[in-house]
């Protein structure tokens, strides 16, 4: 066989080839995600558009933005006729925004650093599964004290709240082989007990390591919203089991208190509840009683929230399988181990994304406090800044600033909320 | 059982409140701050300033009472009320008396049981529209879109004044004054209308204020001032004849700056000599010493100074004096005679 005979074959490997230009990088993007049918092409122009005249008609007020002034007319001075915004409101009013207008500038760090605290604090619980368990100590310390830095005052006052409360659930312990409703009972009694002869020692020792107080009115701005949410919510979350329990309970008793309390407080607005917190309450307790309006604001939202958690992870519980009921009483675990090693962690991993929708909600609904003259951050807009002389007229870049500070909380609990979710999930999709 | 308690509660909240409310000026003493109730903040009127001090022409009247019976203007405690929630922290007794832009009626001062102590700002229901409008009465206002707050009395006089005068309007309705500011720039409304001490105030606020006027026409009486709960008379005087105290200084010519060299010694005036305690005892008559007038005074100022401080021609707001000015010089601020 001569060589010429030889069909041609290829004695060496081509080298790769670079993809049609179509169907590579941006052009490959473009063409699958942008006009990949000729009404998805009009979309993306159209849309490309808008985008174009927003960040247009948008862009020389931030870009031209005033960061130092004195007040809104200086600001307009200087810009002279052009678009621009005036940040200098936030650059002089941060703080009153932030902490509201009575709060002394000298104690700004206390609350900072509770906050600060606040998150080392809620790390254990959020990220269970990735921290050691010693840490949830901490956490238990924390109310304590985030109380002791933002109120101030002898630090007796909170480490007595402590140990009535470790008394408590002493008690609790102690009692608990009886029965589990009088063990509660118990354990709240005996810490009641413990606070009431505590509150004879804390009187004589007022100046004992103690911070300089504030008092409850002189706080504002951020730092109420951000109060009244964290502690509404983490204390609605274990009212609201027991409401949602409460209700499923077989005691009639137990169960109508739940019902009605939870029709009565979702039947009723918020900003009622509110009302009678500042107004009706003032006319029940004899003049000269001060009965904290951050105390009273608190309990009037913690049951609003306490409802509605309750009626989510009620739905919850309705979601899981009777066979699981049954299956937890034939391994023969009483009530309340059944719902605590069965019944609640199912339940509440698919209320997840209920409870945070209410803990979202109920975040935002914190600026109702203004209405009731509080100065919360919305407050303090509405009110003391634009009541000023200098700042009378601004009103996107204190409305804007609002809305990016529970932007950024809020974005933030849906996205950790969205994670935990992934984290939680056992079935196979 | 629990309505019993619940009644019982009441019983004893009232009986205690009764028994309080006889005696605020010895709460007021025993306690060492003045309660006083302003709004969450108006400009001119009352807001806190960067460092959180309260200003304007309502603290004024606190800062006065505060140093007549307490001798100091700052131990004030300022209670910020809402429109919804001034009248109930009155009655509750949260506060000792109420200085917040309050429109004095019949209704406010019979049926909801308070008393007002007078008037510190007689206002009125104004127009402003834009110059290029080139309107310069309302009576020309025949037809026009109007810019109204709802659920205010200024909705009802509106009403009753294009009636009256047989025109037509189209309301554009708006829920705040910040709505009303944007929607008027935005030109939603020829015209827009609201207490005349608000739309200076407002109009101050604008990129260009000179491009904008207020018609001359008041359709309203708007008497502004501090009131107090009824029952106590002690300290009904004592915040009355506070306020009468600034603005006769200012009829007979004491201010802030001279009070103290004019109660050094005895004047030519009797009744300055009466009004600053060298002469008589008036202080005496309403529970407190002979000084008190001179130190309200040289806290505050007499009722001009505090007028032309905080909302008077030469600050942003620029109120003219107009119906506010003394009965001598034109206007109808009137104070009986200290004697």
């Amino acid at each position: 066989m001569s060589k010429d005979n030889i069909a041609f074959h290829r004695t060496h490997m081509l080298p790769e080839a670079p993809p049609p230009a179509t169907e590579t990088g941006a052009i490959k993007w473009l063409r699958e995600n942008l006009f990949s049918s000729v009404a998805n092409g009009l979309l993306t122009v159209v849309a490309g558009y808008l985008l174009l005249s927003l960040v247009i008609s948008a862009g020389p007020w931030f870009l031209n933005g005033i960061w130092d002034s004195p007040s809104l007319t200086a600001c307009r001075e200087m810009l002279d006729g052009r678009t621009g915004a005036c940040f200098a409101v936030l650059t002089e009013r941060w703080n009153q925004l932030l902490f509201g207008f009575k709060y002394p500038d000298e104690l700004y760090w206390r609350p900072t650093l509770a906050f600060v605290l606040l998150f080392v604090a809620i790390a254990p619980v959020l990220f269970v599964k990735f921290l050691p368990h010693q840490l949830l100590i901490f956490t238990g310390l924390y109310p304590f004290i985030a109380y002791w830095l933002i109120w101030g005052g002898s630090i007796i006052v909170p480490v007595m709240a402590l140990l009535g409360v470790l008394f408590g659930v002493l008690v609790y312990r102690r009692t608990l082989t009886v029965s589990a409703g009088v063990a509660v009972l118990a354990g709240i009694v005996g810490a009641m007990v413990f606070w009431w002869i505590a509150g004879f020692v804390t009187g004589s020792a007022a100046g004992f390591l103690a911070l300089e107080p504030v008092a409850s009115r002189d706080m504002g701005g951020f730092m109420v919203n951000l109060m009244l949410g964290v502690v509404c919510v983490s204390l609605s979350l274990p009212f609201g089991i027991m409401l949602a329990l409460g209700r499923q309970s077989d005691m009639p008793i137990i169960k109508w208190i739940c019902v009605v309390f939870i029709e009565f407080i979702r039947g009723v607005p918020l900003i009622t509840l509110l009302f009678v917190a500042n107004v009706v309450l003032a006319y029940f307790l004899p003049p000269g009683t001060t009965f904290d309006l951050i105390l009273r604001v608190i309990i009037m939202i913690t049951m609003f929230a306490s409802a509605y958690i309750a009626e989510v992870i009620r739905g919850g519980l309705a979601a899981l399988p009777r066979g699981q009921y049954e299956a937890a009483d034939s391994l023969g675990l009483d009530y309340a181990q059944s719902m605590q090693f069965i019944i609640l962690p199912q339940a509440l991993k698919i209320s997840i994304p209920g409870i945070v929708n209410v803990a979202v909600g109920l975040f935002k609904d914190t600026t109702l406090v203004s209405v009731i003259s509080m100065f919360d951050i919305v407050g303090m807009i509405r009110g003391p800044i634009l009541a000023s002389a200098e700042w009378n007229g601004v009103y996107w870049e204190l409305f804007g600033f609002a809305a990016l500070l529970f932007f950024i909380t809020c974005y933030g609990i849906s996205q950790y909320s969205q994670w935990l979710e992934r984290q939680l999930q056992t079935d196979h999709r | 059982m629990k309505k019993t308690v619940f009644l019982g509660a009441l019983t004893a909240a009232g009986l205690v409140g009764g028994a309080a409310a006889a005696a605020t000026l010895d709460d007021v003493k025993a306690r060492g701050t003045l309660n006083c109730g302003v709004t969450t903040g108006l400009v001119g009127f009352a807001a806190p300033d960067a460092n959180g001090v309260w200003e304007g022409f309502d603290v004024a009247v606190c800062r006065a009472v505060a140093a007549a019976v307490l001798g100091d203007p700052t131990s004030v405690e300022f209670v910020p009320t809402t429109g919804k929630t001034r009248f109930t922290a009155l009655a509750s007794g949260e506060v000792d008396m109420l200085a917040r832009n309050t429109t004095w009626t019949f209704s406010r001062d019979t049926d909801l049981k308070f008393d007002f102590v007078g008037v510190n700002y007689y206002d009125g229901q104004g127009f402003m529209v834009p110059k290029s409008l080139g309107v310069t009465s309302a009576k020309e206002l025949d037809g026009a879109t109007v810019c109204i707050q709802t659920g205010t009395t200024t909705e009802l006089n509106l009403a009753d004044y294009f009636r009256k005068n047989n025109m037509n309007y189209e309301p554009v309705p708006i829920e705040t004054n910040a709505e009303g500011q944007q929607q008027y720039l935005a030109g939603a409304c020829d015209t827009y209308t609201t207490d005349a001490s608000g739309l200076a105030a407002t109009r101050a606020a604008f990129e260009n204020p000179t491009e904008h006027v207020i018609l001359p026409e008041i359709i309203s009486k708007e008497p502004l001032g501090p009131l107090v709960r009824h029952g106590d008379n002690e300290w009904e005087d004592i915040v009355r004849w506070t306020l009468n105290a600034l603005i006769t200084a200012e009829e007979l010519g004491v201010t802030s700056a001279n009070v103290a060299e004019l109660a050094a010694g005895k004047t030519d005036s009797p009744e300055t000599n009466r009004l600053l305690g060298t002469e008589g005892n008036l202080g005496e008559m309403i529970g407190l010493d002979a000084d008190w007038a001179v130190r309200a005074l040289s806290a505050v100022g007499n009722y001009g100074e505090v007028f032309e401080k905080n909302i008077g021609e030469k600050t942003p707001i620029g109120l003219a004096r107009g119906l506010n000015a003394q009965w001598a010089d034109g206007g109808i601020l009137y104070s009986p005679p200290f004697r």
